[in-house]
């Protein structure tokens, strides 16, 4: 892999524990800055585990632990002098199902913003409209902004999440499965949207969809039980891995 | 005929599911029919005597004539107050125990054993800890510390307090209930925006459920309305030559003044009409509260 490149996320031997069941084993992995990287594997292999890691989502279940480190711009997010609500502030997260809040298509972009601070209206109007831009939605929403999201198509719903994710202006965006619940043709367009937005962001993206990691990343992870089995560039994992779990995956000889 | 696979089952078999069936439907028709038979024969009987002039007029000559406006009044009064006291506790109580406690700590669940009990408490131990803990320590207390002397006594507040405690188990399971509908990803959603708890338990849980929480609560509610034991013996009064003008004034109260009408009357037999009138807007009163509670819920599933 290119050294170059500044790395945004990086853990050294990190473990993650679901009570007494481990579902991390020892990950030690550099993510660069203003890529993408995707993350493939088999069903309960742990790549959302990650994911959901680094913006600390997993503190809401019970009896979780973590051992080693995840470093997110230098800092250690698991030592205790984070505050994780300002971690998650600096990290955009979109999930799986597209899930609007139940309020107007403004409403859901300026959620996070006026959680703290006080935004004029007018900063507010620019910065839905350009996250609606950003998001390529605003063309289609931008008469009906005070309408309720939840009459929003599944594909639209899912890009106003991107568009709710980015106008907190993060510098990291984890899309957790975003194409999983949505139509090729919605899918296509989320994924040109990935493209566009890594000028801007660090994206780490979980897909069981490989071909949709051959298309929109740079790097990609391949995980197995816990374990990330191979990190590469895109091109070299799905040519030639070096590894025969990963090449087993790839072509499809299991998972 | 039958063309289904049962036509090949073993006659006993069969048999079992037809008497199953039987017994099942028997018992939902009878339910239908005990409703309709009770509901049918107070309109018979009392719908006649449900008047303007009786909603509106003091009873007269003994609670042999006139009307039930103090009862009216003062059962909406009491309702009004025990929602106000109750209803806030109760959603507290279910938020903290949806959205804060760790769901196997020792707290929570001597809080969920605390409120299973309550409920299944009778009502007239309500009423009985409501004299000696509303009306003798806090009434007393608040006598002495104020130096009043309006307290320690049977009111209309201590009794919306009692009635507020005996609903509150009801009310928490309900809101309880309404918080839990709420989905985990939306919570997710905010908390991954940079949401604290608080702030999304206050923009986005509690907004989803409201509907939940106010039908929960209309139905509490409801439950508080016709309860009469628990108000016995901390503010209820057979005859009142007003309507309550301070909280700490005793009031009367429909189910009660049937109660007085059936039983405590100089001529029970004159009261009769009186009576099934009465029990009509009983009634009529809780399937108002009842059905104002299926149309918040019919509007929340439009949404």
């Amino acid at each position: 892999m290119a050294k170059d490149i500044p790395l945004k996320i990086e853990t050294h031997d990190f473990s993650f524990f679901y009570g007494a069941k481990q579902a991390l084993h020892n990950i030690t992995i550099g993510i660069p800055e203003r890529r993408v990287t995707a993350f493939i594997g088999p069903s309960g292999c742990g790549k959302s585990t990650f994911l959901r890691s680094i913006n600390r989502m997993n503190d809401l279940i019970d009896g979780t632990r973590t051992d080693g480190h995840m470093v997110v711009d230098g800092i250690d997010v698991y030592s205790k002098e984070v505050d994780v609500v300002t971690l998650r502030r600096r990290i955009g997260m979109v999930f799986q199902k597209s899930i609007p809040f139940p309020k107007s298509i403004y409403e859901n972009i300026t959620y996070g913003l006026t959680l703290n601070d006080s935004v004029s209206k007018s900063d507010l109007d620019s910065i839905v409209e350009s996250c609606l831009r950003k998001a390529a939605l605003w063309d289609e929403v931008k008469d009906r902004l005070n309408n309720s999201a939840l009459g929003l198509s599944g594909g639209q719903q899912q890009r106003l999440c991107i568009a709710r994710a980015v106008a907190i202006n993060p510098d990291i965006l984890l899309m957790d499965e975003p194409c999983s619940a949505l139509d090729p043709i919605s899918t296509g367009k989320v994924e040109e949207l990935i493209t566009e937005l890594k000028d801007t962001y660090t994206i780490v993206l979980v897909t069981h969809n490989m071909q949709q990691a051959a298309r929109v990343s740079d790097n990609t992870g391949f995980f197995l039980m816990g374990s990330l089995i191979e990190f590469d560039r895109t091109r070299t994992i799905f040519t030639s891995p070096s590894k025969k779990e990963t090449e087993d995956y790839i072509t499809g000889r299991f998972g | 005929m039958m063309q289904t696979s049962t036509s090949s089952m073993p006659l006993p078999k069969r048999l079992i599911g037809f008497f199953a069936v039987t017994i099942a439907l028997t018992a939902a028709v009878a339910v239908l029919g005990i409703i309709l038979g009770m509901v049918g024969s107070f309109v018979s009987n009392g719908g006649s005597g449900v008047t303007w002039t009786f909603l509106s007029e003091f009873p007269r000559n003994n609670n042999t004539e006139g009307g039930i406006w103090p009862a009216l009044a003062g059962t909406t009064l009491l309702v009004l107050l025990m929602t106000i006291l109750g209803v806030p506790v109760g959603t507290a109580t279910a938020i903290y125990l949806t959205e804060f406690a760790k769901q196997d700590s020792w707290f929570a669940r001597s809080v969920r054993f605390a409120v299973n009990t309550l409920a299944g408490v009778p009502s007239i131990v309500f009423g009985l800890f409501g004299v000696g803990f509303f009306i003798q320590f806090m009434g007393n207390g608040i006598d002495g510390w104020l130096g009043t002397s309006s307290f320690g006594d049977g009111s209309l507040l201590w009794s919306a307090a009692t009635l507020a405690v005996l609903t509150l188990p009801v009310v928490i399971v309900a809101v309880e209930e309404a918080l839990r509908a709420v989905p985990r990803d939306l919570r997710e959603a905010s908390l991954a925006l940079g949401a604290t708890r608080w702030q999304t338990i206050v923009k986005v849980v509690v907004p989803n459920a409201v509907t939940g929480i106010l039908t929960g609560s209309i139905l509490a509610v409801g439950r508080g309305a016709g309860e009469v034991a628990a108000i016995l013996f901390v503010g209820v009064t057979y005859s009142s030559e007003s309507i309550p003008s301070a909280v700490t004034e005793k009031f009367m109260h429909l189910g009660y003044h049937l109660f007085v009408l059936s039983t405590q009357s100089p001529d029970v037999d004159l009261t009769l009409p009186l009576q099934y009138a009465t029990t009509l807007v009983l009634l009529g009163l809780t399937f108002l509260l009842n059905l104002t509670a299926i149309l918040i819920r019919s509007r929340l599933r439009k949404r």
